[in-house]
């Protein structure tokens, strides 16, 4: 078999070549300021790499902006992923055993963090995700984190703001139930606004590819609801919009981020007139902005003038700072004591708000509400939810 | 459920039929010829969905126009795909040119992934045709009124060109018996390629209808429209026009029916319309108003 003996060649030079390397970082590392060194892990080329590149520029802005904690530099080690879970998994066990990072950030995507994720487990280093939203991503984990929201929590959002804000009584839910986004976001839509007080009179289903909403519309209408929560992507959403305004309907229609795109308003055209939806907590034109939030985007602006602050580039932002507020709290870079730190951090404020993490290990925050006003997209506000 | 309800219902199962319907024509009339399923029709209907988007909304044409160009355009792409993908396999068993079809269909996607990219696009509707009229808490667009329409006319259409007309008849004959037909003295090559020609205008008819009621236009929308109006087609008997009118608009009605009644259901409602197909193909296989073909030996 000389394959067989060829890959054992290459193995041994690997591991040759990888004690090495260990060595010559221990070497430079040792010194009378030893720097903190916190690992990072993105997708900088690949499909995902447009929202890499944008997390990692807000991750080297906090970095600029608080470059020590505990008297002790702190070191970025930035590797990529390449958009591929393979690629994220050597990534993180590159970090953790090469560079020896106390804890890492990343990545997006949830399949990379996923993969990443279970690395950093199995050698007790905590990471922080940047935008991995799926629920499964830090189930079960001990080690890992996430800056960001998860999915359905935008459904307890919608409900708050649905239930309390624009007192709205009754509510029906229009979904895709062949798509788990979709029906995460709709169940505790449900469950949240019927324990605010609320009342749910429809839950009306479609399949992925359907475009014909008619039959569902007119049930809807005949249930007379004031809100219709709909959390479908762009594109049918907008067919939804459409064809609920020719049957005339009188509730509102509700989505969440999966509709936060330039697109909806192209393709909804004056039937977006109304039309709310969730997102991030962050946008250049906010009200209230938020200190750190007002920080982070005249940080953003004098570093990358040519580029737009985005909700990407927050959330690294926010990773960086949420790992150096649990390095400060537990007084120590050992991965253990910042990832216990890390579980513990509640009200932390942040260029997205005040985030706290809970017992799932998501990021609690507020999330944005978008309404579409004049045929234009408008960041109402926040809302946290009950 | 409130009768002014289930009215509402009722014209949106006609106006969803009627779509159906109108794809299921094509299908049937090229099955109904040359016992080919062609499974580009739906994409041919895509195509032509893109060329009334391009046509109203990059070169700013009225609707009409762009209707006329878009359907001729398609019938002309339909005869070009008949010369390339179909004839030279006109010999060949029959399995050959179905999976020529399928290669088609996949090509037609992929071209039109590169030429207009897979992001969505809106199509612009006509003021007249959103406007709605209102009786009770009935609403109905003139839009749900015109797509019924459009389809009677173009069946009548159809029906006088295959019945009444010389190339109707030469069709028929073809569908009876190539080889005779052949030794008539009929061009068969010719007939068949407006046969194909046909086909392919009234799916940019379907896809013209389809992108006013959906206004939405994706290098992927023929194909769920497609696969559907393929089993109205089959539901009604392939090869039967009428029967393809009658399988649509049956089609439309279970699938909005199944929702009326069944809300709790929603999500299930194709799986309504599979099952019907598959019980009336249990009592009758050749579809409701198809006929018996005896293979000749």
């Amino acid at each position: 078999m000389k394959i067989g003996k060829l890959s054992v060649v290459l193995m041994t030079l690997a591991l040759f070549m990888g004690v090495n390397s260990v060595q010559a970082a221990t070497d430079t590392a040792a010194g009378s300021k030893e720097p903190i060194k916190i690992g990072v892990y993105l997708p900088l080329t690949g499909q995902n790499a447009f929202g890499g590149q944008l997390e990692l520029e807000g991750v080297r802005l906090a970095h600029q902006e608080m470059p020590e904690v505990l008297g002790r530099p702190v070191e970025l080690v930035v590797v990529d992923n390449k958009s591929d879970k393979v690629e994220a998994a050597n990534a993180v066990k590159r970090l953790i055993e090469r560079d020896k990072v106390c804890a890492f950030i990343g990545t997006y995507g949830s399949s990379l963090a996923m993969a990443g994720a279970e690395i950093g487990e199995k050698a007790a280093v905590p990471g922080v995700g940047t935008s991995c939203t799926n629920p499964l991503v830090t189930q079960g984990k001990k080690y890992y984190f996430r800056a960001c929201f998860i999915d359905p929590y935008q459904g307890l959002a919608a409900a708050t703001y649905a239930k309390e804000n624009l007192g709205m009584k009754k509510a029906a839910v229009l979904m895709d139930m062949t798509n788990d986004y979709a029906v995460g976001l709709s169940s505790f839509f449900t469950r949240a606004f019927k324990k605010l007080g609320g009342e749910v009179v429809a839950n009306l289903k479609y399949s992925s590819g359907d475009q014909d909403f008619t039959a569902q519309l007119t049930e809807l209408i005949a249930k007379n609801p004031d809100i219709v929560f709909m959390p479908a992507y762009f594109a049918e959403g907008a067919i939804i919009m459409k064809q609920a305004k020719e049957l005339g309907a009188k509730f509102r229609l509700m989505g969440a981020d999966a509709m936060d795109n330039p697109d909806t308003v192209k393709l909804g055209g004056n039937a977006v007139e109304g039309f709310m939806h969730t997102t991030f907590p962050y946008d250049p034109q906010m009200p209230n902005m938020s200190a750190e939030a007002k920080r982070f985007t005249e940080a953003w602006k004098k570093a990358y003038p040519n580029k737009d602050t985005n909700v990407n580039g927050a959330l690294g932002y926010n990773c960086y700072f949420l790992i150096l507020d649990a390095i400060k709290r537990a007084n120590s870079a050992e991965p253990k004591a910042i990832a216990k730190a890390l579980a513990e951090t509640v009200e932390l404020p942040t260029a997205l708000g005040k985030l706290s993490i809970n017992e799932t290990h998501d990021a609690e925050m507020p999330v944005g509400i978008i309404e579409y006003k004049d045929g234009k997209r408008v960041y109402v506000g926040e809302v946290t939810p009950k | 459920m409130s009768f002014e309800m289930f009215l509402q219902h009722c014209f949106n199962a006609l106006t969803l039929g009627s779509l159906y319907a109108l794809i299921a024509i094509g299908y049937t009339m090229v099955y109904g010829i040359l016992r080919l399923i062609n499974f580009a029709h739906g994409d041919i209907l895509m195509v032509g969905a893109y060329f009334i988007f391009f046509g109203t909304f990059a070169f700013g044409w009225p609707w009409g126009v762009a209707a006329i160009i878009s359907i001729a355009a398609a019938g002309v792409l339909g005869v070009l795909i008949d010369r390339v993908a179909y004839r030279p396999l006109r010999d060949a068993p029959r399995i050959s040119a179905l999976i020529s079809a399928i290669a088609m269909s996949f090509f037609i996607e992929s071209v039109a992934v590169v030429v207009f990219t897979g992001q969505p696009r809106p199509v612009l509707q006509p003021e007249w045709l959103t406007n709605a009229w209102q009786i009770g808490n009935l609403r109905i667009t003139h839009l749900a009124a015109f797509v019924p329409g459009m389809t009677i006319v173009l069946v009548c259409i159809l029906l006088y060109i295959v019945y009444k007309t010389r190339p109707g008849l030469a069709m028929r004959a073809i569908s009876k018996d190539i080889e005779t037909t052949r030794l008539l003295g009929v061009r068969v090559d010719n007939i068949i390629a407006l046969t194909f020609g046909l086909g392919s205008a009234l799916a940019a008819a379907a896809g013209i209808m389809w992108a006013l009621r959906y206004p939405q236009v994706h290098p992927y929308m023929g194909v769920m429209p497609g696969l559907k109006a393929f089993i109205a087609a089959v539901f009604g008997g392939i090869g039967s026009i009428e029967g393809a009118v009658l399988g649509g608009l049956a089609l439309g009605f279970v699938e909005i029916m199944a929702v009326a009644f069944m809300p709790e259901l929603s999500g299930y409602r194709d799986a309504f319309a599979f099952l019907l197909l598959v019980l009336v193909l249990l009592v009758k296989p050749t579809g409701l108003l198809g006929e018996r073909m005896e293979e000749k030996i």
